[in-house]
Formats: C-alpha cells, structure tokens, sequence
C-alpha cells in the first residue's frame, strides 16, 4: 500500500512516483465513484425496460421496479405466438454478414485513403463522406425498385446489400490508420511484401481497437435497422427482429409489456458482441517493434 | 406358377399406375384451371385469424379460387403498400384505411368497383350512409366489412366514489361537464390525479371535436363538396371554447395525463373517457374494470358521431380471371354472414344496417351505444390525414401555450387546412 | 537517369494498387448510394406522390414552397439547435468518461459496459422511459423531485421552449455511449512508453493530457467533431419516438428538418416536395463538412 508520507525515502526518482502513484491512488477512488454514480443513471431505463418485461399488462404503468406480479408469460407470448426465434435468426445471420463485409471494405479503403497519394483522392474521400449526407429514408424507394427488378426481394441479400460497405466506417478507419507508423510500412514494402499483404498483416493488427468499435457499431446498426427490411421482406419468416417487434405496435394500441420484452430479448446478443469485442479495445496495441 | 403370378401382379401394378396417373393429371389439370388472388391487410391478430376462416370458407364455396394472404405490421402499413406501387408489385384486393382512400384512388391505384356485380344503388340501400367516403364521382371503389364509431365509456367504481349513479352516465354535454367536475380529484398542491374526463385531442378526440361539437354548436366543418373548410365561424368558435373550457376553466382533465387517455382509463384514473368501439376488446381484459358505454352526449338536441372504417378494394391492374375471382371474395367479405363473425371475434361493427340492427346486436350493452351512433356518424372526408389532424393539437397549442384568442387559433388552423385541401383539388 | 525511371515506378505501382483496392467500394457506392440520390434529387423537380405512375415536371415550384414555408424554416431553426447545444455538450462529457474509463485498471470492462447500454438498449424503450421520466406530477420523476426542493413542476416536453432540450438529453445521453468508445479506442492508440516517458520528465496528469494524448487523439477528434454534425444534422428517430405519432411538436418546435422530410414523403406522400428538402439538406451538410474538413486537417 503506497502512503503519500512514505516519500521520504530513498531516490528522488523513486520519490516522484511513490507521490504519484499515491496521488493517483487517491483520484482513482473519486474517479471509480462518480463513474459508477453516472453509471447507475445509464443503467436506468434498461433497468426499467426488463423489469417491464416481467410485468402483467395492466402494472405496465406502475411505478415500481419490481414487478407486483412478476410473471414469464410475455416471454412465452413472444418465442411462441410469434416468429421470434426466426426473426432473430435472421437479424443475427445478416448482421454478421455485414459486418464482416464492412470490417474488410471499409477498412481497405480507408486504409487507401489515408496512406496512399494518388490524383483524385480527396475527391473519392468526399464521395465516400457523402454518402452518409443523405437520409436512407429516401433512397428506400429507388432500392426497392431496384431489388425488384433484380430478384433481390425476400431474401437476406436484399436486407444486406445496402449496409455492405459505409461512409462511415470507412471515415473512422481512414483516421486510426493515421497512427500507423510509415516507416513500419516503407520497412515493409523493402522486405518485399506486396501491398495488400502491408494492409493486412503490418497496418490492421494496429488498429484493432478501431476495427473492434466499428464491429460493435455495424452489427448493431444491422441489428436495428427497421424501414429497409419492412419495404423490401414480405414473408413473415424472412422479416428481422425489429420489423417482427413491430407486430405488437397495433392501430390503437401498443402493447407495451410485449415491446418491452422484445426490447429486452433484442439487446441480448448485442450485449455478447459487445463483450466479446471490447476486450479487444482494452488490449491497445503492442509497439514494442517500434522500440527496438 | 410363379412366372404367372408375376405376369398378373405386373398387370396390376401398371393398371393402378396407369389410374394414378390420370388422377394426377385431373388433379393438375384442375389445379391448373385454379386461381390465385392475393389479399392485403395489415397485422392484427383476430382480423388475421378471422380472414384465414373466411378464406377457408370461400375457397371451399369456389373451389377454383385460391386465396393467399399476407399481414404486414400496421406501423408503417401506408408506406408499405406505397413503396410497392413504384416497383409494380401488388395484392389484388386490398385493405386500406378510408382516409387513405382519395389519394390512392387519384393515383388510379384502385378500380371502380363493376356496376354489375357492386350496384351503387343498392350500396347506398344497404349499407350506413358513412361510406359514401369511399364513393368518388359516384363510383364507389371499396367497400368495408366493419366500421367503428365513438361513444362515451365511464368507469361505474369511480362513480359510485364520487357518489353518482354507477347505472347513470351524462346524456348531454351540460352533465358531462358537471359529471367530469364531481369525478376529478386534486392534491395538495393542486395537480390533478384523477381526471373526471379524458381530454387528449391526439387520441380520438380531434374527431370528437370535428365532427361533433362543431356540428352541435351550430356549423359544419366543411362544405358539401369537402373541398372549403367552414368552421372558422362562430360556431366553430364556440365549439373549440368548450372543449379548451375542459382543462383550462373546468379543469376536469390534462394533456398528456398518464400519457394518454387510453392508460389514463385503463388504470382507473380517469373517470370518463370518449373513445372508439375499438377499445372495448382491450377494456374487456382488465378483470378489475367495471365499465359501461353509452352514446356520445348530445347538446342543442343535436346527436353526431364520427365513423371510420378500413375498406377493400381492388386494384387497378388485377383484370380477367383474376378480377372475375376477386369480385367474388370481396362480395363474401362483405356478405351479412362475414359482418356477423366479424362482430363476435373482432368486436368492429357491421357496416350494413340490417345486421348491425339485429336485436341482440343494438342491445349489446356495450356495442349497442355505438351501433346507435352509426345512424347520425359522419366519416370525415380526409385528403391527408397527418397536417388535418395535426391542425387541432396545434390551435389547442395556440391558446395554451402562446395565449391566442380562439378566434385567432382557428382561423389560423383554417387557413392552414385549406392549403392542404387546394393543394390536393389543385390537380383534380 | 535508370534510378529516376525505378522510382516513378514505385510511385505508379501504388497508385494502381490504390485504384484496384477502391474500385468495389467505388461501384458499390455509386450503384447504391450515388445513382439513387440523383435520381431523388430529380424528383425535387416533380410533385410526385409515390402511387401515380406520372411525374408531372414542376421545376423550382418545390424550392420556391420551401422558402415561403414556415415549418421548413423552424425546422432548419430546430436542427441546428441541436447541433449547436447538443454536440459540444456530448464531445466533452464522452471525453471526460473517456478519459477517466482508461485510467482506471480494475473493472474497466463492466464500467464499460455500463456506459454504452443506453446506446444498445432500443430505442423504443429509452424514449418510454424518459416520456415518463418528464410526465407531470404526480407521476414524472423529474417533476418530483423539483417538487421535492419545493420548485415549481416543469412541463417538458409539453413546452414550446423546454421541448428540445427536454429530447436533446436522452439524445445526447446514448450517444455519449458511442462517443465514449472511439475516444477509448484512441486513447489506447496512444503508445505507453510517450507517458513513461513524460513521467521521467517529471510532467504532471494536466501537461501530459495537453501535451500528448489530445495531440495524438486529433484524428479521433476530427472524426468525432465530422461524425458527430453529421449526426445531430440528421436527427431524426430520437425525436420521431420522443413525440407523438413523430408530429415535432408541440408547435413544431422540436422537428429536425429530417422529420419534416420524413412526414412530407411518407405520411402526406410529396415526394417532390421531401426530395427538395432532401437536396437541401446535403448541401448544408456537404458545406459544413467541407469547411470542418478544412480547417480541423490544417497541418
């Protein structure tokens, strides 16, 4: 246990960081404390969300946390009156599609665009940028006409291929690729390797924490997505999550305790993609190549 | 002997193949000559049900027709049906909202429905009056199987409470407003909570306020033509003023109270409530809720309520066999039997007199009230529902939030929802 | 002058190995995304109504309403109303988290977490939650709470003027989970051995934030800064569920120009008229980004 008195003791160096290290010990408290305060107002309404999950219709607007009477007939209602398992089948095979198209195109060509110079570049990047200028909203209908004429219509590639690739990922890869050292890949370039053998084996295992947030930040954008898969799905069992979910939003009434409970079973697998993925954020990069 | 054997038992055997065959190929040939039909209308679990039955039914009275059928969530359910119009895809009978009906049949979506198998006359005979929303240059383009109208609903615990006649609701406006009075129970510091009346004009009551309460205080709320709006007159004034009376000098109810007038009733705490037929299924599942309906109040005499209802219609590429075999199920959706079933399973009301006034129908305690209120409803012709309904929240806005005058709000409003319906006659 | 020829060949390599690493995310985004936008743009110049088979060509007739419409103008009003309050607000909160979440060792994964449910958890259930979270006494927790200090209860979302603000919290509050975790990625991008380093310099916590970490996080920060007015600019289902029905009100005082967008298409079904107010929306951003681009990238 580092005591600030203790730095009486020997070395100045070894001074400073015993009072360092005592001084961050104590903000340390502070910090882990407000953090969790500020945690505890984030955790609120996902709080409230499942515990309304739990909860008969007509407690639905009762205040409590705890349910008056917890009961685990919405979750039946929904795995077996509906298509859940099916629905959620599909909004998991067609996230994970997709994102993994994006994590390979996108972070290709924000790789290009941030360590190649070549004519053009600053145009295609602002091309790529407005892309993400226009609402989707608008171009369902252009897509919709189009997935028609092309047989696309009830089918996962329908659903997907508007997400396959991003302004948006590409952008947040051309920055982090900006760490990436160019000495690293001129060394590389001399030692032979061809350029997308540079891309993939010197530059991306150096930006994994940006690779792990634009998976996290994909799927979950797949897994949401609401007014694309309703225009161009109408077989019930091809329809994802959200579009499903919908089924219970009725013309005059919303059944709340059942969106809730969707609701709750919907953030599940994002919750595990999540976990899974922001190890890889906390494992930082290894630089111990450029120490040497 | 064994050689024989063989010989006959292939004989047989090519005998019953050749039999099987022929089977097969009547069967194929007949389902050959079958039409398919397809059938549009949006989620909700005892319409898909009842359809899926009524489908069964038709298809063994014509058994050359096959009909399939497809839901889609309600959210959304114009947009859908919209986004399939530009990319040529379609049902052949179709489900859609009246209001919808003016643009949908101005963009040549549907067709007229054939004189000879859907005689407007004999429409205008048996059917309510209110249907004519779906009637344009007296042609009439769908058709409903069930209607829903308005009526006040009251919760007889809450009476008993405040010391009324649980058996007794307001019959005219006057005693609605002094009912809702004895029914609303303050705090301490003066916050209501329990509303004797519901008071959302985003729910049903923008309707209530439309068709009814102008109608009551004197005027109209457009002209026969539906293309002038005409209630920015003094009875339009009057009728706005009495409801803002509500919840600013009565204040016998909230905006946003509970968050809305549905949650508000259902939990018990609002006492009386305008509401459509639509929520007694709802009501019904609440053990704990003792309530009863009655027609909506009258004032000056004059009774109004407003209807509205979904229609089917045909659409306008569906021709030969097809037409021929949707013309057929659409006259089966809309038969008396249809209408019946609907009622016990869906609990909307038939669209035609002669059922929705059978005896136990008209004394249903709780759909006779707005069975009765079918013959005096009006379903208001809407060009463009969103701006039209937006207009009431907003004059009530108006005098709440930015203190205008009715007289300012209203014609404000009036102004703004001429624009919409020039905009939408502009190219008639 | 066999030197010089090597060299440029080099050079020419790249940049055919630049080009063929583009050439699909380029078709895509032209077929997809580029193709469709203009063929929207032309129907600004129509009063299509997305059911009938003709566009009547009306030329500017859609960007001449615009101008004189009243709602379009608040919207306009309104949307960069929340660019303005709610993006620096939500830079530097997610900064601040950022930066404390990657100072602390034990538990870093949980905090985590924490922080970024409000930007997983659905969308729906935030805005029910936080509709109820406003509500008037007796039931808003907000407004019990004020009464609880003996203040006055605020109507919220049923005012003109507290409206926006009242949907920019819950806004602000999920993106600050998105935020938090690129600054984390960032952070961690910052090599160790730059702060042991200062630490043998003998910098205090404050030179070695000013004078290594948001130097280095730049590229995050223009991201963010870029990412983040886009996204404000183009708020949309926040306000959608956080009102009712998506009307923007009351009044129209919270709609964002993409609601107004929204409604104008697939609830009035005028396309020419959205798709007007589409073009105009790019061009705002289009500009903005431009000059952000610009002068964030300055070297």
């Amino acid at each position: 246990m580092y005591n600030s008195n203790s730095v009486k003791s020997v070395g100045g160096k070894m001074n400073k960081e015993k009072n360092n290290k005592g001084k961050l010990k104590r903000t340390n408290s502070v910090v882990y404390v407000l953090l969790a305060l500020g945690g505890i107002i984030m955790i609120f309404p996902f709080v409230w969300m499942i515990a309304t999950s739990f909860k008969q219709p007509w407690d639905v607007y009762n205040l409590s946390i705890i349910p008056p009477e917890a009961t685990f007939n919405n979750y039946i209602r929904l795995f077996e009156g509906s298509n859940f398992p099916r629905w959620f089948l599909n909004s998991f095979v067609v996230g994970l599609l997709v994102t993994f198209s994006v994590l390979f195109f996108d972070s290709l060509a924000g790789y290009t665009l941030c360590k190649f110079n070549f004519k053009g570049k600053k145009i295609i990047f602002i091309l790529i940028l407005s892309t993400m200028m226009i609402p989707t909203e608008m171009l369902v209908i252009p897509w919709y006409i189009m997935s028609n004429k092309m047989g696309w219509v009830n089918s996962y590639w329908g659903i997907m291929f508007p997400g396959i690739m991003t302004g948006f990922g590409t952008f947040l890869m051309r920055q982090f690729f900006q760490g990436v050292p160019d000495e690293l890949i001129d060394a590389a370039r001399i030692d032979g390797l061809n350029e997308f053998q540079i891309w993939w084996k010197i530059a991306m295992p150096l930006v994994k924490p940006a690779i792990s947030a634009l998976a996290i930040f994909t799927f979950l954008g797949n897994w949401n997505a609401f007014l694309w898969p309703l225009i161009v799905i109408s077989k019930t069992e091809l329809y994802t999550l959200p579009v499903g979910l919908a089924f219970f939003s009725g013309e005059f009434q919303t059944e709340w305790e059942m969106v809730m409970t969707g609701a709750s079973v919907a953030t599940i697998p994002v919750l595990i993609v999540f976990l899974i993925f922001q190890k890889q954020i906390i494992k930082g990069i290894a630089l111990s190549g450029l120490k040497g | 002997m064994k050689s024989f054997f063989s010989l006959l038992l292939v004989k047989k055997f090519l005998q019953w193949s050749l039999v099987f065959v022929f089977v097969l190929a009547f069967i194929g040939m007949a389902s050959a000559e079958k039409v398919e039909i397809t059938y549009w209308q949006y989620f909700y679990q005892t319409k898909q049900e009842t359809i899926d039955v009524l489908i069964d039914l038709f298809e063994k009275e014509n058994p050359d027709i096959i009909v399939k059928h497809t839901t889609f969530p309600y959210e959304n359910y114009n947009t859908k049906v919209a986004a399939s119009v530009p990319a040529g895809v379609g049902p052949n009978v179709i489900n859609l909202y009246y209001g919808w009906l003016p643009v949908y049949i101005g963009a040549g979506y549907l067709q007229a429905l054939p004189e000879d198998a859907f005689d407007p006359e004999m429409i205008e005979k048996d059917f309510f009056p209110l249907v004519s929303a779906a009637k344009v240059d007296g042609k009439y383009y769908a058709l409903p199987i069930a209607v829903r109208s308005l009526a006040l609903i009251w919760n007889k615990d809450l009476f008993k409470e405040a010391g009324l006649d649980p058996e007794i609701p307001p019959k005219t406006l006057d005693e609605l407003v002094e009912y809702a009075q004895k029914l609303t129970k303050y705090d301490k510091a003066g916050n209501i909570i329990q509303a004797g009346l519901t008071t959302e004009l985003r729910g049903q009551l923008h309707h209530w306020v439309r068709e009814v309460l102008i109608r009551q205080f004197g005027g109209k709320p457009y002209s026969d033509d539906n293309r002038k709006v005409t209630y920015n007159d003094q009875s339009g004034y009057d009728a706005f003023t009495f409801f803002t009376d509500l919840t600013e000098k009565y204040k016998v109810g909230q905006v946003g109270f509970l968050t809305d007038d549905v949650t508000a009733f259902k939990a018990g705490k609002a006492a009386i409530t305008i509401d459509g037929s639509f929520r007694i299924g709802t009501l019904d599942k609440l053990e704990k809720l003792n309530y009863g309906v009655a027609e909506v109040p009258s004032h000056n005499g004059i009774k109004s309520n407003f209807a509205s209802f979904w229609a089917n219609g045909i659409t306008s590429f569906t021709e030969g066999k097809q037409l021929e075999a949707s013309i057929k199920f659409l006259k089966f959706l809309t038969s008396d039997k249809t209408m019946e079933l609907w009622l016990k399973n869906i609990g909307e009301l038939p669209a035609k007199p002669s059922v929705a006034f059978k005896e136990e129908n008209i004394n249903n305690p709780k759909y006779g009230p707005f069975i009765k209120g079918l013959e005096y409803a009006h379903a208001t012709y809407f060009v463009d529902e969103m701006p039209q309904r937006q207009v009431w929240t907003d004059a009530y806005d108006m005098m709440t939030l930015e203190g205008k005058t009715v007289k300012e709000a209203i014609d404000t409003i009036a102004e703004t929802e001429q624009n919409v319906l020039d905009k939408f006659y502009s190219n008639k | 002058m066999k030197i010089r020829s090597i060299k440029l060949s080099i050079e020419q390599k790249k940049t055919i190995w630049a080009y063929f690493f583009l050439f699909v995310p380029l078709t895509f985004y032209l077929l997809i995304r580029i193709y469709p936008t203009f063929s929207s743009f032309n129907i600004s110049f129509t009063d299509w109504d997305i059911v009938s088979s003709e566009k009547q060509f009306i030329g500017l007739e859609n960007y001449q309403k615009m101008v004189n419409d009243p709602v379009f103008l608040k919207t306009l009003v309104n949307t960069f109303r929340y660019v303005i309050f709610g993006l620096p607000v939500t830079l530097v909160l997610s900064f601040i988290i950022a930066y404390n979440l990657n100072k602390i060792k034990r538990g870093l994964g949980l905090y985590r977490t924490l922080y970024f449910i409000p930007y997983m958890t659905s969308l729906v259930a935030v805005s029910w939650v936080w509709r109820w979270l406003y509500q008037p006494l007796p039931l808003g927790f907000f407004n019990n709470i004020l009464s609880f200090f003996g203040l006055a209860q605020q109507p919220f979302l049923q005012s003109t003027s507290q409206a926006l603000p009242s949907i920019l919290a819950p806004t602000i509050w999920v993106e600050i989970g998105f935020q938090v975790i690129i600054f984390l990625a960032g952070l961690k991008a910052v090599p160790e051995f730059l702060y042991e380093a200062a630490d043998i310099d003998g910098a205090d916590n404050w030179q070695k934030l000013f004078k290594i970490t948001i130097p280095l996080l730049r590229p995050t920060i223009i991201f963010l800064v870029v990412m983040g007015t886009i996204k404000y600019l183009r708020i949309f289902t926040q306000v959608y569920s956080m009102t009712f029905q998506g009307e923007g009100g009351p009044l129209n005082s919270t709609k964002p120009l993409v609601l107004y967008i929204y409604n104008s298409a697939f609830r009035s079904f005028d396309m020419g008229y959205a798709s007007a107010m589409t073009v105009v929306l790019f061009v705002l951003i289009l500009c903005i980004t431009l000059i952000q681009l610009k002068v964030l990238e300055e070297k």
